[in-house]
């Protein structure tokens, strides 16, 4: 039986008019953001199945342009993200897919940094606000924001998860789940691991201090 | 300690402890997370506050969905409740008003609380801010019975289901008039007992209710069922309060509620095939809102 927290009831706070269309689509954008890691020029939504068919009524396509803004699904900012979005001189399109996809409201966000560099998130609205991060430049991945969460970008060589862990204990943090994808032996992987305290700043640039580290970012919990 | 998966365990849990619903619900919260009682009350009184403002901007707003299929109705039945003209007694026409409220602010992108669900997001403030407002009740008053409606909630999530997509609109407006019914009780100060029958009374009569939001959008007829969840709180606070037995017990009529969800055709559990959402109208406003919409309008 899954447990419930009270505030999984009677929760939560969010700018209407649907938990799963529009705060899971604000969540996912604001994840990928964090996941891009700098500022952002332009991003092209890729809409499936429920969200290509119904974003517009739900606000869906607001939503995500506000979560790539940093805005949380409950700011009441929400409903004007086109303008500021424009005002930010931030570039954002949406094309609708028909493709298959894991879940009937997918979003494949493709985001244009300002340094020109481009990354491929793509993840799922699962229900009463809940998402799953499903895809990270095309190495398939799975985690869902509910915890402190630190992600690498990394090669696939012997010795980097155990100095990544190590640093884990030098700072005593407990990992709660940990999970290594990778493209293909020896080529780029992705570390994501996830824990129910706070990942200092300092544990985060000694982890990208790391040879053969290509970079790390911390998504808090939301 | 105090963990509860169903009616009867959180009954016992009322008498084993001689605390009310919303204590136990509070200090089983406390034990699952570690967090400080006072956190997570003041969490739950913030809930209690972005209803409050959601109430007060749908009866005084003139408000537009994004759809532009709903709004400001809300705003007609309180001028009319202001005029002293509706037949329902003042009491019902706000509770009513303050549901569809709550609703209308929903559907134009404003702020709620998802009371379970964005969809029924109406029924339980609308019940019971109305309520305590007549009866002279205090913010902390208010803040309680919203913990006793989520240990309603929490008991229908594990054993039933909160979405319309899995039960139909008797799993969400049905669910947050029974969390609702159970919250009055225990505001009015009656026995968790009462509490449980309010919310069995309140699940039985909304027993079977289907889902089929014109084109699948939070608005119709999903904004009047909240008005009418929120009015059948009440009424079955009363039953409860004044002594009635609803005969079948709450963990049973829960059990009853998951299998009608089950039962329920797939085009009549949100997908929008069935039901108002198929009919002419119902096809024709579809058309138009997403045509409407495509030329951004």
């Amino acid at each position: 039986m899954r447990e419930y927290s009270v505030f999984d009831i009677m929760g939560p706070v969010m700018i209407g008019p649907s938990s799963s269309h529009t705060a899971g689509a604000a969540r996912l954008a604001k994840i990928a953001r964090k996941i891009v890691d700098e500022d952002i020029s332009e991003v092209e939504f890729v809409l499936y199945e429920s969200f290509a068919r119904t974003y517009r009524g739900h606000g869906t396509d607001k939503a995500l342009v506000a979560g790539i803004l940093g805005f949380d699904p409950d700011d009441e900012k929400l409903p004007h993200s086109f303008e500021i979005a424009r005002q930010q001189g931030i570039k954002f399109k949406f094309t609708e897919s028909d493709e298959e996809s894991p879940h009937p409201n997918t979003v494949k966000m493709i985001i244009t940094g300002k340094s020109g560099h481009k990354n491929s998130i793509l993840g799922c609205s699962i229900g009463g606000g809940n998402v799953l991060l499903k895809e990270i430049n095309g190495i398939e991945v799975e985690f869902t924001g509910e915890y402190e969460t630190l992600i690498t970008n990394h090669i696939d060589r012997p010795g980097i998860v155990a100095n990544v862990t190590k640093i884990f204990a030098d700072y005593k943090i407990n990992i709660a789940f940990m999970r290594v994808y990778r493209h293909s032996k020896g080529d780029k992987a992705i570390m994501v691991i996830e824990s129910d305290q706070k990942i200092p700043d300092a544990a985060k640039e000694t982890i990208k201090n790391i040879d053969g580290i290509l970079n790390a970012i911390i998504i808090n919990p939301m | 300690m105090y963990q509860f998966n169903h009616g009867y365990e959180l009954l016992e849990l009322t008498k084993k402890f001689n605390l009310p619903i919303s204590q136990i619900v509070v200090l089983a919260e406390q034990e699952k997370t570690g967090e400080g009682l006072d956190t997570i009350f003041q969490k739950m009184r913030n809930n209690l506050k972005v209803m409050k403002e959601a109430i007060n901007k749908g009866l005084n707003e003139d408000l537009k969905s994004v759809s532009g299929l709903s709004g400001g109705d809300a705003k007609k039945l309180y001028e009319r409740i202001i005029i002293g003209n509706t037949l329902s007694c003042e009491t019902m026409a706000k509770a009513a008003a303050s549901a569809l409220a709550v609703t209308e602010v929903n559907a134009s992108m404003g702020k709620i609380v998802a009371a379970p669900t964005a969809g029924s997001s109406g029924v339980i403030p609308g019940a019971l801010i109305t309520v305590a407002r007549k009866f002279g009740k205090s913010d902390d008053d208010m803040t309680r019975a919203l913990f006793t409606a989520t240990g309603i909630g929490i008991i229908i999530a594990k054993n039933a289901t909160l979405s319309g997509a899995e039960g139909g609109c008797q799993a969400e407006v049905g669910s947050a008039s029974a969390m609702a019914a159970a919250a009055l009780v225990e505001l009015m100060g009656g026995t968790p007992e009462q509490c449980l029958t309010a919310a069995s009374f309140a699940i039985m009569n909304l027993l079977g209710l289907v889902c089929d939001p014109v084109a699948g959008l939070v608005e119709i007829p999903c904004e009047k069922r909240n008005a009418l969840g929120a009015l059948n709180a009440m009424i079955c606070a009363d039953f409860a309060i004044a002594g009635m037995d609803s005969v079948i017990p709450f963990d049973e009529v829960v059990e009853a509620l998951y299998k009608v969800g089950k039962a329920i055709p797939y085009a009549l559990r949100e997908t929008a095939e069935g039901g108002l959402a198929k009919t002419p109208t119902g096809i024709r406003l579809k058309k138009e809102i997403f045509e409407k919409v495509e030329r951004g309008d």
